[in-house]
Formats: C-alpha cells, sequence, structure tokens
C-alpha cells in the first residue's frame, strides 16, 4: 500500500488552523487555478521556456503542500527544479505522471468536500 | 482572539498564487491586520506607491516583476525603504532569499507557511518598525529630515567629505534695531514667522537649514543629499524668500507692524560636510571656504543695495531665465583674491538694504 494521496495529518492541521468553510474555498480555488498551471506547464514545455515552467510547477508545488498531497508536491517540485536548470530535456514522462497524480488528489479533494457535507 | 500582544497593521501580500494569498490572508485577518493583495510585482510597486503599507510580504518568483527586482525598487525609493519586507519562500529559492535579505528584507518565512511563525515574525516586524519611526521622528525635531534619513541609513559617526554644494546665509536686516523697538514676544513671534516662511522656501528647493543663530540661517543645497543643479535650487530658494517676505511685509503693514528686509548671500563649490562635535552633542555641518565666502557675499547685500549677491560659480549654474545684473570684481573679507559677484533680480519684489 503506497502512501495516501493526501497526508491527513498536513490536511487536518489546515481545517484546525482555519475552518471546514475555508478549506472547501480553498479547494475549489486550487482546483480552479490547477488546469491552467498544468497547462502552463504542457506549452512551456513545447515552447522551451523554462521561466514559465519553473513557475508552473512552483505554484503547484507550493499550493498541493498545503493541502497535505505530498506526492504531487514532491513530482512538482521535481519539474520546479528541472525548470530551474533550464533542463526541460529531462522533463521526459514526468509530466504525465504529474498530471495523472493529480487526478487522484482531485478526486480525493471532491470527495471530502462531498463527504463533509 | 487575542489583539493584546502584537500591533495591528496595513500589509500587502504580494503573491501570484490565489491559494497562498487566501491561506496568508486568513492566518493575518484573523490577527486583526487589514489585507491587501497584489498578483505580482509590476502592481505591488503601483499599489506601495498609491497607499500607505506598514508591512510588505513578498513571494520570490513571479511574473511582470518577482520578488527580487520589487525589493530592489523598495530599497532604491526614499518613500519606500522604511517599509520591512518579509519575504515568502520555499527552500527551492533560499539562494534568492539570501540575496534578498542582503539588500534589505527583514525576514523570511518558510512556505507553506506555519501560522504561529508567521504571527510572531510579523508582530516583529511591525514592533521594528513603530520603533523606528518613532526615532526618525525625534531625529527630525531636532535636525533635518535628510540628516535623519542619513543618520538612519548610515549610522551617525563624526567625520566628514567633500562634496560639491552650495551654502546659503540670509539674515534680516537690522535685527537689532527692530528688537529694540518691541517686546520680547513680539520678537519671537516675528522670528517664528520668519523662520516658517524661510523654511519653507529652503526646504522646498531641496535646501537644508543647517544653523539658526538668532536671526541668521545658513543653509546647504546639494548636501547630504547631492543634487545636480544645486546652484539653481539655492537661487529660486533665495528668489521665493524674498518673495516670501514682500507678501509678509504687506500683511504686517496692513496690521501696522513692523515691515522687514532680508539680505541673502549664495557662493558654490567644494565644502566639507559632516557631523562635528562629540559623540553626546553633534550637528550635521558644512565648513570650507565657499561657506565663508556665502557669508561675506551676504554682508555685501548691504553694500550692493540688492537682496541676493552671489557667486561667479553660482551664476554658472543659472538657467537663462534668471536675470544678474554684474556687480564687478570685489575685494572681500579673508579672500587675498578680489572675486567676480552678481546680484540676482527681483523683478516683483525691490527688497533693498538699508
Amino acid at each position: 500500500m503506497s502512501d495516501p494521496v493526501i497526508d491527513p495529518t498536513t490536511f487536518q492541521s489546515l481545517i484546525a488552523g482555519t475552518d471546514s468553510a475555508f478549506v472547501k474555498e480553498l479547494i475549489d480555488t486550487f482546483l480552479g487555478d490547477a488546469p491552467t498551471m498544468l497547462n502552463d506547464l504542457r506549452q512551456s514545455l513545447k515552447d522551451n521556456n523554462a521561466d514559465v515552467f519553473r513557475r508552473a510547477a512552483h505554484s503547484l508545488k507550493s499550493n498541493s503542500a498545503s493541502f497535505g498531497a505530498l506526492q504531487l508536491s514532491t513530482q512538482a517540485k521535481e519539474l520546479e527544479l528541472l525548470g530551474k536548470a533550464g533542463d526541460l530535456a529531462q522533463v521526459g514522462d514526468k509530466l504525465t505522471a504529474l498530471t495523472a497524480e493529480f487526478d487522484r488528489v482531485k478526486t480525493a479533494l471532491r470527495d471530502w468536500q462531498h463527504g463533509s457535507k | 482572539m487575542d489583539r493584546s500582544k502584537g500591533y495591528t497593521g496595513r500589509l500587502l501580500i504580494v503573491d501570484d498564487n490565489k491559494v497562498n494569498r487566501l491561506l496568508l490572508a486568513r492566518s493575518l485577518e484573523q490577527q486583526g491586520h487589514s489585507i491587501s493583495f497584489a498578483e505580482n510585482g509590476r502592481q505591488a510597486v503601483d499599489m506601495l506607491h498609491a497607499q500607505p503599507f506598514d508591512l510588505v510580504i513578498l513571494d520570490v518568483l513571479m511574473p511582470e516583476l518577482d520578488g527580487y527586482q520589487v525589493l530592489e525598487l523598495m530599497v532604491s525609493d526614499q518613500q519606500l525603504r522604511n517599509i520591512p519586507v518579509i519575504m515568502a519562500s520555499s527552500s527551492e529559492e533560499l539562494d534568492m532569499v539570501v540575496r534578498c535579505i542582503e539588500i534589505g528584507a527583514e525576514d523570511y518565512l518558510h512556505k507553506p507557511v506555519n501560522p504561529v511563525l508567521l504571527k510572531a515574525r510579523i508582530n516583529a516586524s511591525l514592533e521594528k518598525k513603530r520603533l523606528r519611526d518613532q526615532q526618525r521622528d525625534l531625529i527630525r525635531k531636532f535636525a533635518t529630515e535628510e540628516v535623519a534619513d542619513d543618520l538612519m541609513q548610515t549610522g551617525f559617526e563624526l567625520g566628514g567629505k567633500y562634496v560639491e554644494a552650495s551654502v546659503m546665509f540670509s539674515d534680516i536686516r537690522s535685527f537689532t534695531t527692530i528688537t529694540e523697538s518691541q517686546t520680547p514676544a513680539e520678537t519671537i513671534e516675528l522670528l517664528n514667522t520668519y523662520y516658517a516662511l524661510m523654511f519653507d522656501a529652503i526646504g522646498g528647493h531641496g535646501g537644508v537649514v543647517n544653523q539658526m543663530v538668532g536671526d541668521g540661517l545658513m543653509s546647504v543645497f546639494g548636501a547630504p543629499l547631492p543634487h545636480k543643479n544645486h546652484q539653481e535650487l539655492a537661487v529660486r530658494a533665495a528668489l521665493e524668500m524674498v518673495e516670501l517676505i514682500d507678501l509678509f511685509n504687506q500683511d504686517q503693514a496692513a496690521q501696522n507692524k513692523r515691515q522687514i528686509k532680508i539680505g541673502v548671500g549664495i557662493a558654490t563649490g567644494q565644502v566639507i560636510a559632516g557631523y562635528t562635535g562629540t559623540q553626546q552633542r553633534a550637528t550635521y555641518t558644512c565648513v570650507g571656504d565657499t561657506v565663508n565666502l556665502a557669508a561675506r557675499l551676504e554682508s555685501h547685500t548691504k553694500v550692493v543695495g540688492q537682496p541676493i549677491v552671489i557667486d561667479e560659480t553660482t551664476r554658472a549654474g543659472l538657467s537663462p531665465d534668471i536675470e544678474v545684473d554684474d556687480q564687478g570684481m570685489v575685494q572681500v573679507k579673508g579672500k587675498t583674491v578680489e572675486v567676480h559677484i552678481f546680484s540676482v533680480k527681483t523683478d516683483k519684489v525691490a527688497v533693498s538694504a538699508t
């Protein structure tokens, strides 16, 4: 069994520090913004624009870390570092893997939103 | 919530990511701060110029201007350099954070931000800013704003340096006679009005009054802050001084009160500028030949019967719309060679020396 998609400790402390309604709103914001970040990643990879690639990966990394999506955050960080090094040739299928992980995170966050209603 | 500890302030959160902005704002609003947002560096700089803030929380990686560039702009801006900046960043940008701290960021926070740490750092920064503001206000009561800023930035150190500047001496003609003809209270009132008018004209042209002795003022243009056209600024200040005194006199005449006349001498050249005195009691001042010459020119206004007298170096720096009359070569006290002097035309007002 692999690690959970969302780290329960991080997620619970996020709720404890704010409240459920706020976390729901935050999830909506994240899931609303994330497709743009993923799109930026794909487009900048195509354009070989390491700066844009780095920034998009950076945002995705810090946002997923806020929710406890640790695996996604780690993958985004890897891409961010490749962007920072200007080494987009090394991205390979890492972006596809990250997109798949994002879908799992999205499902988990939506499940929580529905479950906690 | 407990607001008894810590100061609340006007905070600007600069981050291109909305989730980050919401998370930061949530914690900070709970602590009673008022929050504004900027989505990139360019927007942040515009907002900082448009309204006052007590603290900025700055992301490093952003489109338009990044955090590093925003910080550089703030540090080089007289108005913005006193606002504390806390960098918010992840460990991948630690190299940039180090650079930011080196150029003047107050502190940094690791993202995702821990609310307890955030609160502590914000409070510490606001408290430091409050103390610095207090200190600056206090210094400003006893020194000019420029000197206060210079002191805050570079620290206090006795010693001087050579600066190219224009030095102005001004005083009220026949002041002793005036004081003898009125009550002490009237004299002080007159002096205070006179000071207010002169400080306004001098400060309004970038000059710094650094000596006040009775009715005499010594001002410097071009130090501590360098000005490219300090000659012109000094002469324009002098023209405004003469004009203000003329208006003041009209007012005095209407109240059947004593009118005054002033004399202004301006010389330009190298001065030694710096703090003189002791570690306990010191003042920012300028000394040197140029200073002596300015004082001599001021007393020479009586001889030429014109309110403003300047030296050749000052005249050379004036734009053509300022008209002067050549007053020839004169021998001034303390100079072995003759000095070429000019009087500045004061069209609107004719303040003759007595």
